[in-house]
């Protein structure tokens, strides 16, 4: 077994584990962290139903941005739609047979990974020229970007000149499932890729990328504006109702 | 205009952004709590010895009671959509008056403590210490904060700077570190009934004055009862109704609002007060405790409803809290909320064709609605959402010929704080008062240019006296601010009750009067 693969290997077992038990443990965290009070921001919707279509508009559309700030919005919506694509249509190296849905999607993925590139760079260079945005970045703000952008390059250097050799990434990946370690090539564009990816599954629940499932458990986003109809008793507050 | 020791603000026609400039406000801070301002609150008196270590404790424990706290921490991706959303900001350029710029205060310290890569590596993730320095910039620009949820409109996740400014406050109270204005007004809530210190005595007196002025101007005898057991209705107002102009001529418009409606009604001295100064220093428990005067209140009293007067943030605690705090209101009528906005009070009249009104009584003014930044973005009134935009200017519509709105941008959920709110309506803080209404200012400017308008409406108690201060700053008249009610009372036709011309007839008993709990503090007040 080649150096290489067993390192890569160990890097994604790692990251899994990292990913996936740190983002449990912030989800737990955030679960049962009580919302003692009412505090949708207003208007709101009245039902559960209504809750569910605001948080969708906010996952999908970016509804409160798109109102903030039309730039940010482009950018911001242009780079998560075309990850949210591009990680679909990897989906193809983790599925065998590969699903007819992620098939269909496969060439949408490439122009995806352009759009994902034009979001970044829209995003960096905000952090450049807007005064107020390069007020409030620091370093971590711009090594973020960074990440996804060599992330994004690689990948598409790989789509389109530096071909890497696919079958044998996908049995790589496959082999992961049942700790049977198949050879991964070593060409250093994929490499790259692969490694800064790893970085990002590692860090995901240690920084900001928890906006992710923050969005979920945003108290002025998620509640229901009924406050006069029920009441709301967190556990700690209940305490202070027996003196 | 009025004297300024600083620059005001220049107003223009189109809204524009400043160029970001660090410090301008850094001098600015209100003035420290006194150890008999806190004590009664249940705060150390003075900065305690270990007050570092004390502050993170608070910190993690206001971590595991709010959820809004921790998420809000965790969140911020630093896009920049809140930094042109505040008026501090848009008034003072400073960038630590941009919402992000003011989370980041205490988002540096949650890093440095509470997370891994602020412990291992804070210069990358910008986390800090909490120096003394750290604690003073907190002392300053958690007190620039008004509270009014703007950002929280325009953020992707809903992050709510108000909850983190709560939290800082909260944190600082409990290491001795408290604002003399809100907590002062508290302890005077605790042992008077009102931020204003004003006792049962004086309230009976000025409302038997209002009785006599109306009936001096209408014919009509209005009722302005006080203390009144068996009363259908518990008026709960802001104390600055009880004399104040504007806000006096809202409250006479509430009784004769409800003198039409024909039903019995009365203020408390007791729970004279709807304003509850405990959400702006963010400690749910001084919040409950006076909330929990409405309740004591509406049993003592024996009332069947509860009716909230024109004060911003008391109608979030209000809508949004009371339930929670001093409920169940099992005890009351089920068929009316609780408590109801004399807003939607009025308007159910107005829709079942209950009130007559004179429109042309309002005929000398035009006017334009300021929506207040508590009732905009943190609580509703009506059963559809938005009824807190359409129920106060359906009043206006009802009762005046002239209205304009102001730009779209700046009202509704989009409103523009007046400057004054969430605590900082105090003179120590009047350079930041002034500066932070310029985009209020701006927008009012433009609909008197372009649409004539002389007055703006507003139901906040805190609104009216901000503008009352503020616009003559700017150039204009402090009387272009009016109350809401103000105009209900202009052109409403009073129909003369039983007893007009009747005089002298006593009330039954179901409506004598009752011993107050507290009357031994009012000795020392009179």
């Amino acid at each position: 077994m080649p150096f290489l693969t067993g390192l890569y290997a160990f890097l994604f077992y790692f990251a899994a584990l990292v990913l996936v038990f740190g983002l449990t443990y912030k989800v737990v965290q955030y679960s049962r962290t009580p919302a003692p009070l009412k505090i949708p921001t207003t208007p709101a919707p009245t039902t559960g139903t209504g809750v569910v279509l605001r948080m969708t508009r906010e996952v999908v559309l970016f509804e409160s941005l798109f109102r903030g700030n039309k730039w940010t919005w482009i950018f911001g919506w242009l780079f998560h739609f075309g990850l949210f694509l591009v990680t679909l249509r990897h989906l193809r190296y983790f599925f065998n047979p590969v699903p007819a849905v992620i098939e269909f999607i496969q060439p949408f993925g490439i122009y995806a990974g352009f759009a994902m590139v034009v979001g970044l760079v829209g995003l960096w260079a905000r952090r450049f020229l807007v005064d107020r945005v390069r007020y409030i970045s620091r370093p971590a703000d711009h090594l973020m970007l960074a990440l996804l952008l060599l992330i994004a390059a690689s990948g598409l250097l790989m789509s389109f000149l530096l071909h890497t050799d696919i079958v044998s990434v996908k049995t790589f990946f496959l082999g992961l499932y049942h700790f049977d370690l198949r050879p991964l090539p070593a060409d250093p564009v994929l490499l790259l890729h692969l490694a800064m990816v790893a970085v990002l599954m590692i860090i995901f629940p240690y920084s900001k990328l928890l906006h992710a499932p923050g969005l979920f458990f945003s108290p002025t986003r998620n509640q229901v504006d009924d406050p006069r109809e029920r009441r709301l008793l967190a556990p700690w507050a209940s305490r202070l109702e027996r003196p | 205009m009025a004297k300024a020791t600083f620059e005001v603000p220049v107003l223009s026609q189109y809204p524009d952004v400043p160029a970001v400039t660090p410090g301008t406000m850094a001098g600015s801070a209100p003035f420290l709590s006194k150890p008999d301002f806190q004590a009664p609150l249940g705060f150390p008196g003075e900065l305690v010895e270990n007050w570092q270590e004390r502050a993170i404790e608070k910190m993690g424990e206001l971590l595991t009671r709010y959820r809004s706290l921790r998420v809000y921490l965790d969140a911020c991706v630093k896009c920049g959509a809140c930094t042109d959303k505040c008026h501090y900001f848009l008034g003072t350029k400073d960038p630590k008056n941009m919402p992000v710029g003011r989370q980041d205060l205490m988002r540096k310290v949650y890093r440095r403590y509470f997370t891994p890569a602020g412990r291992l590596f804070p210069n990358l993730v910008g986390a800090q210490d909490l120096t003394r320095e750290v604690l003073d910039e907190w002392y300053s620009y958690f007190h620039q904060c008004s509270q009014c949820r703007r950002c929280s409109v325009f953020c992707p996740y809903g992050i709510d700077t108000a909850e983190i400014s709560m939290a800082a406050r909260e944190i600082m109270d409990c290491i001795g570190v408290g604002q003399k204005y809100c907590n002062e007004i508290i302890g005077k809530v605790y042992k008077v009934g009102n931020n204003l210190g004003l006792p049962g005595p004086a309230l009976i007196d000025t409302l038997e004055g209002l009785e006599e002025d109306v009936f001096d101007d209408t014919g009509v005898h209005v009722r302005y009862p006080i203390d009144q057991v068996g009363a259908e209705i518990l008026m709960v107002t802001p104390s600055a109704d009880f004399f104040a102009e504007p806000h006096v001529d809202g409250l006479i418009g509430y009784g004769k609002v409800f003198h039409e409606a024909g039903v019995s009604w009365t203020f408390s001295s007791y729970a004279s007060e709807a304003a509850n100064f405990g959400m702006f220093i963010g400690s749910y428990e001084n919040m409950r405790r006076i909330s929990q005067r409405i309740r004591e209140e509406a049993i003592r009293l024996k009332v069947k409803r509860i009716v909230f007067g024109e004060c911003g943030h008391a109608w979030r605690v209000g809508y949004s809290f009371l339930n929670t705090l001093a409920g169940p209101w099992d005890f009351l009528d089920p068929r009316y909320p609780v408590p109801q906005h004399i807003c939607e009070f009025t308007h159910d009249l107005i829709l079942q064709g209950r009130l007559t009104f004179d429109k042309g009584q309002n005929d000398d003014k035009v006017l334009t609605y300021h929506d207040s930044c508590n009732v905009a973005r943190a609580s509703r009134m009506g059963d559809t959402p938005g009824g807190q935009f359409e129920i106060p200017r359906a009043i206006i519509r009802a009762t005046c010929n002239h209205f304009y709105d102001m730009d779209e941008e700046t009202i509704r959920d989009r409103t523009f704080c007046c400057g004054g709110g969430g605590g900082l309506l105090t003179d120590d803080l009047i350079e930041l008062r002034v500066k932070g209404a310029k985009p209020r200012m701006e927008a009012l400017n433009n609909v008197m240019q372009e649409k004539g308008v002389t007055h703006m409406a507003a139901i906040c108690a805190i609104c009216k006296s901000q503008f009352t201060k503020v616009l003559p700053f700017y150039g204009m008249e402090m009387d272009q601010i009016v109350s809401l009610h103000q105009l209900v009372s202009n052109a409403i036709v009073l129909t003369p009750g039983a007893d007009d011309g009747d005089e002298d007839e006593d009330d039954d008993d179901a409506t004598d009067s009752a011993p107050t709990p507290g009357d031994e503090d009012e000795d020392a007040a009179d």
